[in-house]
């Protein structure tokens, strides 16, 4: 599909306006439906659309896998990490009470924390697995 | 009908279709009862990213189911079985909708109730699957990362061989 004009500029419009979206769906997910999970997802899905177009060897010069494999470990340390944070500042394990000044705004802070660490987990996860799965075909004889 | 089709097709792509179309319907199903999160989950996984990595795994090991060399007797009777037990146990769910189920008892009272000025966050659900449930969801990404660490040493090597 490299040579398809209408294709190849369509998905390099669509692919920021879907990062966006994605972040969207995280940013609001305390006000509408959505989250960390879907909006992981749907970070995968704007490089799952650019690979289509552009081929997977592009997208994985831009996004490496090892920076996606190192992203699925770290969403899981911050989530854990907010769970300590909350603990040495006198609370329980992921009682963002004691994250900010009054407990609203703790809690406010700490699930947008650990709702950023579902993200980055989701999407390493989902692209990694992604990458896995579509970069073997080059490989067979 | 879709699951129907879907038990008897023997082209794994159109396998594959059906089962995100069945996911897609699942998701519609979820709107109209108002499980808008879960809803949404379901179209961008189910629909989505599953379909997605179906395919790659379809494109590597072909479209054609191979045809039995003799007919699957026992599998029959384990999903039969399976199947009889699942249809017994919904026998003794608590009828849909009664306000009187388990599930609004005293703590779906005081998630609706109390979520408002204890995480004040709009979205119950949210408030419930980040705060209250906090621990949980830590359980779920620590799942999902394991699942990806199983696929890496399964098939990841290839791909690091290929790149050094």
């Amino acid at each position: 599909m490299r040579e398809d004009l209408v294709l190849r500029i369509a998905a390099k419009m669509m692919a920021p306006f879907i990062v966006v979206f994605g972040l969207y769906v995280h940013f609001h997910g305390d006000y509408g439906p959505g989250g960390g999970f879907q909006a992981g997802v749907i970070l995968t899905a704007a490089l799952v659309l650019l690979s289509l177009v552009f081929g997977l060897d592009a997208v994985r010069r831009v996004v490496p896998p090892a920076f996606v494999q190192a992203c699925a470990a770290l969403g899981l340390l911050l989530y854990a990490g907010v769970g300590f944070a909350s603990m040495a500042l006198g609370g329980s394990f992921l009682g963002y009470d004691v994250l900010a000044s009054d407990p609203e705004k703790g809690q406010h802070l700490g699930i947008l924390l650990v709702e950023a660490g579902v993200v980055v987990t989701v999407f390493g996860v989902m692209t990694s697995a992604f990458y896995v799965f579509a970069g073997r075909k080059r490989q067979a004889p | 009908m879709a699951g129907v089709a879907l038990a008897r097709m023997r082209n794994l792509f159109t396998a594959v279709m059906l089962a995100g179309i069945y996911s897609l319907l699942c998701a519609g199903l979820f709107t109209v009862m108002d499980a808008v999160d879960v809803a949404f989950t379901e179209a961008a996984v189910g629909a989505g990213i599953s379909t997605i990595l179906f395919l790659a795994a379809l494109a590597l090991v072909g479209h054609r189911e191979k045809k039995p060399v003799r007919p699957a007797l026992l599998p029959l009777a384990v999903v039969t079985l399976t199947g009889a037990v699942l249809a017994w146990g919904t026998i003794d769910l608590p009828p849909y909708g009664d306000p009187s189920n388990p599930v609004h008892g005293p703590v779906a009272d005081h998630y609706l109730l109390e979520s408002g000025h204890e995480i004040g966050v709009p979205n119950i659900v949210t408030a419930v699957l980040a705060s209250y449930r906090g621990y949980d969801t830590m359980g779920e990404v620590a799942v999902v990362f394991t699942a990806v660490v199983g696929v890496l040493i399964l098939l990841g090597r290839r791909m690091r061989e290929d790149a050094g």
